[in-house]
C-alpha cells in the first residue's frame, strides 16, 4: 500500500518525502476538522445531564 | 549451526521482493487504523480540550464586551443597596446569555452559558455549558441549573470536586453579577432529575431560596454517575456598579484583549 504510494510519487527522494509530509498534514487537518467531531458525536459516552 | 542457516536465508529475502502480498497490505491497514485511533484519542482527550477552553473563554469575553459597551460608566455609589436581583427573560434556545466565573476552578475560569443542554450546546467548542430549559434564571427564587462536560469539550467542570464550602460562584449577565456561595456536593445516578428541581430532591416543596446547581459526569471519562454541586445565592452586583472586587481582575481582563 505505502510502497505503491512511494512509487507513484514523482521526483527525487526529497520531493517525495515533502509530498508525503504535506499529504499527512492535509489528512490530519481533515480528521480534526470533520472526521473526529462526527465520530465523537456518534460514540461519545460522556453524558453530563440528568434526565429520565 | 549459523553456517548452515545463512544459505537458507538468502533465497527467502529474494522471495520477499515480489509484489506485496495481501497479508502485507492487511498489516499496513491495521497499523494505519491503530494510528488513527491513537490520533482520535489524542484529539478527544487533549487537543480538543485545549482548543475548546480557549474558544469558550473567548466567547465569554465577547459577551462581556457587548454588555460593557451598552453600559454607562460604572458608578461605585450604586453598589450600596442593589435591592432585589433583576431576573432576565428566558433566552432563545442554544443562545449564550450568561457567563460562569468560578475562581476555585481557575483564576481565569470564565465560560459562556447557553440555553438548553442538547449536544449543540454541550458538544460545542464555542459554548460547552448549558442551562436546563425550564429551570429558573440567575437571581430568581428556585434553581438555576447548569450542565457541562467534566473532561471533554473544554471540560469546564473538570475540577468541580475541588470546590470548598464558601467558594464564590459568579454568574455574569447583561444586568450584572450574581454571587452564589458553594454549599455541597452530591453524587447521584443519571436518572436523578430531582437535583434540578426548584427545591432539589423535594418535588412538593415551595421554593424560598435562590439556588444554583451544576451537574456533570462522574467519575472522569465516564458517565456512570453524576456529580452535583449546589450553591446558594448571596448577593448581586448591578452592572452600573462595576464587577465584584473578588473577580474585578478577570472581569476587566477581557478589556485587555
Amino acid at each position: 500500500m505505502y510502497l505503491a504510494l512511494w512509487r507513484i510519487l514523482p521526483g527525487p527522494r526529497w520531493l517525495r518525502v515533502a509530498l508525503l509530509v504535506i499529504m499527512a498534514a492535509l489528512v490530519l487537518t481533515a480528521l480534526v476538522l470533520w472526521v473526529f467531531p462526527v465520530i465523537d458525536q456518534l460514540t461519545s459516552p460522556q453524558d453530563v445531564t440528568v434526565e429520565e | 549451526m549459523s553456517e548452515a542457516a545463512q544459505p537458507v536465508l538468502r533465497p527467502r529475502r529474494r522471495a520477499r521482493r515480489k509484489p506485496t502480498p495481501i497479508v502485507g497490505v492487511l498489516g499496513e491497514v491495521l497499523i494505519t487504523v491503530g494510528v488513527l485511533i491513537l490520533l482520535f484519542l489524542g484529539w478527544q482527550l487533549w487537543f480538543n480540550n485545549v482548543v475548546s477552553t480557549a474558544t469558550q473563554t473567548a466567547t465569554a469575553d465577547e459577551l462581556s464586551h457587548e454588555w460593557e459597551a451598552t453600559t454607562a460608566t460604572p458608578d461605585p455609589d450604586q453598589t450600596s443597596d442593589p435591592g432585589e436581583p433583576v431576573v432576565m427573560d428566558t433566552p432563545a434556545i442554544n443562545e449564550a446569555f450568561a457567563n460562569l466565573i468560578v475562581p476555585r476552578l481557575g483564576l481565569d475560569f470564565k465560560r459562556p452559558i447557553a440555553e438548553g443542554v442538547g449536544t449543540k450546546v454541550l458538544n460545542n467548542t464555542k459554548l460547552g455549558m448549558g442551562h436546563y430549559t425550564g429551570t429558573q434564571l440567575p437571581g430568581a427564587v428556585g434553581n438555576f441549573a447548569l450542565a457541562s462536560h467534566r473532561s471533554a469539550y473544554g471540560g469546564a467542570f473538570h475540577n468541580i470536586h475541588q470546590l470548598r464550602v464558601g467558594d464564590s460562584i459568579y454568574v455574569e449577565t447583561a444586568d450584572g453579577w450574581y454571587r452564589y456561595v458553594f454549599r455541597d456536593l452530591e453524587y447521584v445516578r443519571a436518572s436523578a432529575v430531582g437535583v434540578i428541581l426548584p427545591v432539589p430532591q423535594h418535588p412538593e416543596a415551595v421554593p424560598t431560596e435562590r439556588l444554583i446547581t451544576l451537574t456533570t459526569c462522574n467519575p472522569f471519562y465516564s458517565s456512570a454517575e453524576r456529580i452535583i454541586a449546589y450553591g446558594v445565592f448571596d448577593s448581586w452586583y448591578p452592572r452600573a456598579g462595576g464587577p465584584p472586587p473578588e473577580i474585578a481582575q478577570i472581569a476587566t481582563a477581557s478589556g485587555v484583549n
